[in-house]
């Protein structure tokens, strides 16, 4: 025990020796984990942040098709689908897209009838009249209001009014409520003038979820001028975006993997002179070749460790607070989901894992490795030099 | 006092089977008593480093056996060999080959850092040590900041913190003046004193004259050994 500890020691007081050249290593291995790493976080929290919308999602969404585009559906079809065994409730639901184009910001304005038990409010209350809205925080922090300020939205009629803020959002995930504006339904259809009796789409509840994709397909059968929308198919699109996505990131992950491929394989095969003779004189005064790698595998772990928990730490702070501020020309699909919200953290453990594996061993093994060559050599060389 | 160190019919042939091979050491037969001082003389490049690297356990003979302490040691395993190094020698090497960059302290602990001897015990044996070799107000400085003499000094520690029982000296005064070469005479007395067994090469005649402190002497030359009496 003693003799690993001394060893660790020296392992220790000869990286500082070498000052410059380690930090410069360390540097180079920072930046590598920290690029790998915002990646994986990134990715990882929008999969994380999908996975929450999915959650909160209907399990079937019914809309109606007109001359091939989005329009209104009758309610009458509500209580058709509602028939249908499996089915559990079916609701009407009256939104739409408002933008503004003062400060450009894009939201989406929903009605509600009561207090709605899928969207926990951050404070205050859900709107109980005609005059009331509640926020996102996206939004909230868009215009600068909070509870019992006032919010200018301008009508279909393209007269403004003014609705008091009576309750603020937060849900487990930002992207869900962070531009969303909640009126009282009836406010609702006069803002957009939508006809009564018709509602934006159709919410459904299936009670069994492996016949979700059969139920939408008998929705189909009976109406046939829907386009019932499968909470799976949903989840599809997300995942291509993203997997698309972060296979652009892949791309620049392996290549931050081969910089980083090409400083161990120097390093490796780079053993210096001086290095090769303090191998010798440690040898030549009773180290054996174990005590040798022993260094070398302390002086890389110390090295790559280093590097790792480093880079991870930048890598989270560069993802959950400073919102991947340098990934983002690469990420720019999902910018346009505005206003701006925070990434809830998520991390892949396993991922994580995989990473320090990836970056670690290789590292450790081009240290002893080249060091193990010339460990195994006589000492005697030593005597000469 | 018994037989230390003996070597039968040793051969040592670097690059063997290849054009540049070169016969270093033929047929030597080498003994010393435990507690002696032998000298090894001869013109460079007769063998005397090789020969010292062998009895040192730093390379294996390529034909001949060593005997040290009784145990043939010529075909030991590498494991075995760099214990023997850590426990039985300790080497002054001609170039002193100390870490410049590191505190002359971190340089005499080196050779005890592949042991179980305890932080505290290192540390109290290093400052022994030091003081007899009058280093003590020093030892965090680098040893590239030293002089040539007290690199040598601090070379010296380093063969003996780990108390070893053979003194192994390689033309220790190469890179000395006449001052230092005293003090480094000085030193190997007392170390014979306190029965060390001591083999020096040299060519050095400050040393190889030295009949007080020498026991056996022996000349080398392409290669073979001679004991030469003692006048
Ligand atoms: N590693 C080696 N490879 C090839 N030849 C060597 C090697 N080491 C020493 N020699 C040769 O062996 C001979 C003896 O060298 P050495 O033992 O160093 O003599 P000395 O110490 O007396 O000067 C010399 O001719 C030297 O060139
Ligand atoms: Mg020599």
């Amino acid at each position: 025990m003693a003799r690993r500890l001394n060893i660790l020691e020296h392992a220790l007081s000869s990286l500082l020796r070498r000052k410059q050249k380690n930090l410069a290593i360390i540097v180079v291995y920072t930046l590598t984990v920290a690029t790998i790493a915002s990646v994986l976080f990134l990715t990882q929290s929008l999969r994380s942040e999908a996975v929450n919308v999915l959650a909160a999602a209907p399990d079937i969404v019914v809309q109606r098709l007109a001359a091939g585009r989005h329009d209104l559906i009758p309610i009458a079809d509500a209580e058709q689908i509602r028939r249908m065994p499996g089915v559990g409730k079916v609701e009407p639901r009256v939104w739409g897209y408002y933008y503004d184009s003062l400060k450009k910001v894009n939201f989406t304005l929903m009605g509600v009838k009561d207090s709605p038990t899928n969207l926990p409010l951050l404070q205050g209350t859900f709107p109980a009249n005609n005059e009331q809205c509640t926020l996102g925080k996206g939004i909230a922090e868009a215009y600068g209001v909070t509870i019992g300020d006032s919010l200018v939205l301008v009508d279909s009629s393209n007269s403004s009014k003014l609705y008091q803020v009576s309750g603020l959002f937060i849900a487990d995930s930002e992207l869900l409520t962070n531009d969303l504006i909640l009126l009282q339904e009836a406010e609702l259809r006069r803002f957009f003038k939508l006809p009564d009796g018709r509602a934006t789409d159709l919410a459904v509840e299936v009670y069994n979820q492996r016949e979700v994709a059969t139920l939408a397909k008998k929705i189909k059968l009976a109406l046939p001028d829907s386009r019932p929308i499968g909470k799976t198919e949903i989840l599809h699109t997300y995942d291509t975006v993203f997997n698309w996505r972060s296979g652009i990131m892949l791309t620049l992950f392996a290549s931050a993997l081969i910089a980083f491929c090409i400083l161990a394989w120097d390093k490796a095969t780079g053993i210096s002179a001086d290095e090769k003779r303090e191998i010798g004189i440690l040898k030549a005064i009773g180290w054996d070749t174990n005590d040798v790698l022993l260094l070398k595998f302390w002086e890389g772990l110390a090295i790559s460790l280093t590097a790792f928990l480093l880079g991870a730490i930048i890598a989270y702070l560069h993802v959950f607070f400073y919102g991947a501020g340098l990934l983002a020309p690469v990420l720019q699909g999902w910018s346009v989901l505005f206003p701006q919200f925070n990434l809830t953290p998520a991390i892949d453990l396993y991922q994580l894992f995989v990473l320090a594996l990836l970056t670690i061993v290789p590292y450790i093994a081009c240290t002893i490795v080249p060091a193990w060559k010339t460990a195994v050599t006589d000492p005697d060389s030593v005597m000469r030099s | 006092m018994p037989t230390l160190i003996e070597t039968k019919d040793l051969c040592k042939i670097y690059n063997r089977h290849k054009p540049d091979e070169l016969q270093a050491l033929s047929d030597v037969a080498f003994s010393i008593d435990q507690g002696q001082v032998a000298v090894l003389k001869g013109p460079s490049g007769s063998g005397k480093t090789s020969l010292l690297s062998l009895i040192g356990c730093m390379a294996r003979p390529t034909s001949g056996s060593i005997r040290l302490a009784d145990k043939d040691v010529a075909k030991l395993p590498e494991r075995f060999l760099a214990e023997l190094r850590r426990d039985l020698f300790g080497f002054i090497f001609q170039q002193f080959n100390l870490m410049r960059e590191l505190s002359l302290f971190d340089n005499i602990l080196l050779p005890l850092y592949p042991t179980e001897i305890s932080g505290k015990e290192m540390k109290s044996r290093a400052d022994e040590i030091l003081r007899q070799l009058e280093l003590g107000d020093r030892k965090q400085q680098k040893v590239k900041q030293l002089s040539g003499g007290e690199q040598q000094r601090v070379a010296i520690a380093r063969a003996l913190i780990n108390q070893p029982e053979i003194i192994i000296a390689d033309e220790p005064t190469a890179h000395l003046d006449r001052a230092l070469t005293e003090e480094l005479l000085t030193i190997l007395a007392r170390l014979k004193q306190n029965g060390k067994t001591i083999i020096i090469a040299t060519h050095d005649p400050a040393i190889y004259q030295q009949q007080e402190l020498i026991d056996r002497s022996y000349l080398m030359h392409d290669g073979n050994l001679l004991e030469v009496e003692r006048l």
